[in-house]
């Protein structure tokens, strides 16, 4: 960051978090530094050498207890773009009864003298539970059903990028958003920076008291689409489903699934996202999926950005934290 | 051996005296109670500006021993009582092995006999193992000396059974303590259902798993005309139902325990599991609730439900933290913090709920500062600060909701018979 020649008058303020876990817990000037962090950082990925030395001879874990390889490689990525060293450990869910528990795996790894541990867990709340435990940067990569900062920053990123303001801009959230860490992540952080938030789902995908967060609920697919600058398509999780409360595949492409047709109706250039992997045929239609107005391989490259931006930011607030306690 | 506690504020909502008054109390029986009392004594404790009041009954508790004194026993749970002012308890039969038995009754008698320092009464379970399967023996639990039936932790699912053991509570004049949850409404959920499982992304518990169960246990003790009791009630849809019931005449009581008086959902934010109960705190409605029903008599008893687990057991995944907390020590200063400070309760009715009223439910005609009674009584400085902090307390476990929190009230002198059995260090 601090070799480029950034355009703009830089934040004056500094980040001061060792870990990043959510976005409910930033405020917009936080938000605003990781965007701007990472508009410096995406140049980077643009060289011929693909590679800055900001964390040379640092160590970055990816600690994931869940499946994931979008995440894990974008992290991964992003972390050597940096010079870091990574690791990944693909760990089984402990439990109370058997294996590590998760406060000694975290332990263990900070005994290995790591700098940064990057948590995605099925747990909601367990990367809360690891930065209260070690004194190293824990970077949330996903906990359960809460929060998936990353996703969320990226996806607000290509936004900006896109219109060039976060503020005003009406964004529709379509989806499983009752069990989605992207759709709370999103709803966190559009609302601080002032955009309008509206979220589209079946009524059982809605968790109660959601508009408390600042969203608007709808179920109709066509008002959410209607005045939206761009849309955040969330991936339906059938295999969730325990309990045959979610609408059947057919069924739902019918009524909230994305296709040409249903966009005629939209403004003419609006942004159709998703934070993958696409359901082709289920929420979003191929052809949508490769159109024009989707952003969604663009949403891919930058989130190699807003991560180096993430693990950069947390990496010194923590150096420095350690130097004021030395 | 003669003790003399002269000019104490004494509150007995079981005998309606509520006057600064002296008490003497001769081989531990209460001799005198009147003005400036002239008596010589051995001891004489000066509590002028304090409450002299029947020790508490804390009606649910789970002291673990037998089979997990790592989280607590009969000696340090009923220590944590004393020091909180409980001189009775009654223990929850959740044990390993459960209380279902007549020789389970007499293992954990035997455990009392050597290490209780307060007294302790026992509940035995309603079904063998807590399974839910088949009825425990009632009628030789009953000759072991429990004194109510429940399977706390959990709530008999099987209607037939639930309605059988009514029946056979009822013959056997013995209360059945009911944990109200349906299962399959609560869904493994970990928190209240509604904003805070929004916000959290975590499994909510709906108040229908409670309430509807309430109703269910109410309109079957009815038909058996057998007395329940409601355990642990938390939201308001169950306290509309049982002030309905009791309106009609059904012989149901109700408790409640300070957190759900205290705390909203709110609490749990930042995923502490010190805020993880069953049922889970509710919303501010329901917390508003609960004072109102404290106030009109819907809820007769506080108690604790005390739950201790071992810090193992508390730190990790919210989803995976053992429900429960401990509140043994933190009853009564809750208590006179939220309830009688903001004037929510008077002090006879916060007394009533926490003494006379639990005693009678089970059935003890106890808890009274009535001449030629035997003393079992506490004095407390309503107005003294504390800070509750993990070396402030002495149960064996430390996951209390108040960790941290200023509190008032501390119990300054507990009187068993002729003995001063916990004095606080000043």
């Amino acid at each position: 960051m601090r070799q480029s020649s950034s355009k703009r008058n830089p934040n004056p303020m500094e980040w001061k978090r060792k870990d990043l876990l959510g976005l409910e817990e930033l405020d917009r000037e936080e938000i605003e530094l990781v965007l701007t962090t990472a508009e410096s950082f995406k140049e980077v990925s643009r060289r011929y050498i693909k590679k800055v030395p900001a964390l040379r001879g640092k160590t970055v874990v990816n600690l994931f207890y869940e499946p994931s390889t979008r995440t894990r490689v974008s992290f991964e990525v992003a972390a050597k773009r940096l010079s870091a060293d990574v690791i990944n450990i693909a760990a089984e869910t402990s439990s109370v009864k058997k294996g590590e528990t998760l406060i000694d795996t975290g332990r263990n790894v900070e005994a290995l003298k790591a700098d940064i541990i990057v948590i995605r867990h099925n747990s909601s709340g367990s990367a809360h539970l690891l930065a209260r435990n070690v004194g190293i940067s824990v970077v949330n990569g996903g906990d359960g059903w809460h929060e998936h900062p990353t996703q969320a920053l990226l996806d607000m990123f290509t936004l900006k990028e896109k219109f060039g303001r976060l503020k005003g801009l009406r964004v529709s959230i379509v989806g499983d958003i009752a069990h989605s860490r992207v759709a709370r992540s999103n709803i966190w952080g559009l609302t601080k920076l002032g955009a309008e938030v509206v979220i589209c789902a079946p009524p059982i995908l809605v968790p109660p008291h959601i508009e408390e967060m600042g969203v608007r609920i709808t179920h109709d697919i066509d008002d959410a689409l209607r005045d939206a600058d761009a849309i955040n398509v969330l991936r339906m999780q059938f295999e969730r489903d325990e309990r045959n409360a979610f609408p059947q595949q057919i069924d739902y492409f019918r009524h909230f699934g994305i296709s040409t047709e249903r966009l005629k109706n939209a403004k003419k250039n609006i942004v159709v996202m998703h934070p993958g992997p696409i359901n082709r045929g289920i929420e979003m239609s191929s052809e949508v999926a490769d159109s024009a107005n989707s952003v969604i391989l663009e949403q891919v490259t930058n989130g190699i950005a807003v991560r180096m931006a993430v693990l950069y930011l947390v990496s010194h607030a923590h150096d420095k934290i350690n130097e004021a306690t030395d | 051996m003669k003790l003399l506690i002269k000019n104490a504020t004494i509150v007995d909502p079981a005998c309606d005296v509520h006057a600064e008054l002296d008490m003497a109390i001769e081989d531990g029986t209460i001799s005198h109670i009147g003005a400036h009392l002239k008596e010589e004594a051995e001891t004489v404790i000066d509590a002028k500006g304090k409450v002299l009041m029947p020790g508490l009954m804390d009606m649910h508790v789970h002291l673990r021993e037998p089979g997990r004194e790592d989280k607590e026993t009969v000696a340090t749970g009923t220590l944590a009582a004393l020091k909180g002012g409980v001189t009775s308890l009654l223990a929850m039969p959740n044990t390993e092995p459960a209380i279902d038995t007549k020789e389970h009754v007499q293992l954990l008698k035997g455990i009392i006999g050597r290490s209780a320092s307060a007294q302790v009464y026992i509940a035995g379970t309603l079904t063998r193992g807590r399974q839910g399967k088949e009825l425990a023996d009632f009628a030789a639990m009953q000759e072991e000396g429990i004194v109510a039936l429940t399977d706390d932790g959990s709530s008999v699912d099987d209607e037939g059974l639930m309605r059988n053991a009514l029946r056979l509570a009822r013959d056997r004049r013995l209360p059945v303590i009911c944990h109200c949850e349906e299962k399959t409404l609560a869904n493994g959920g970990v928190v209240n259902l509604g904003l805070i499982s929004t916000k959290l992304g975590l499994r909510g518990i709906p108040c229908e798993a409670e309430y509807k169960r309430v109703e269910r246990d109410i309109l079957l003790a009815e038909e058996a005309v057998c007395r329940i009791h409601i355990a642990h009630v938390s939201c308001e849809r169950s306290l509309e139902i049982i002030a309905k019931a009791k309106k009609r005449g059904v012989q149901v009581t109700a408790e409640t325990a300070p957190h759900y008086f205290t705390l909203t959902e709110d609490a749990v934010s930042g995923y502490d599991t010190n805020k993880k109960m069953n049922p889970p705190l509710r919303s501010t409605q329901d917390k508003e609730a609960i004072c109102q029903a404290l106030r009109d008599g819907t809820i007769d008893v506080i108690a604790s439900d005390h739950a201790p687990h071992t810090e193992s057991e508390k730190e990790v995944e919210f989803d995976f933290a053992e429900f429960g907390v401990i509140g043994l020590e933190t009853l009564l200063a809750v208590s006179i913090t939220e309830l009688l400070h903001t004037k929510v309760l008077s002090l006879s009715e916060l007394v009533s709920r926490l003494t006379s009223n639990p005693s009678a439910i089970l059935g003890l005609h106890k808890a009274s500062l009535k001449k030629g009674c035997q003393a079992e009584l506490i004095i407390v400085d309503l107005h003294k600060e504390w800070q509750v902090t993990k070396n402030s307390l002495v149960s064996k476990s430390k996951n209390s909701s108040f960790l941290g929190r200023r509190l008032q009230g501390v119990v300054e002198y507990v009187i068993l018979g002729d003995r001063i059995v916990h004095k606080a260090r000043h």
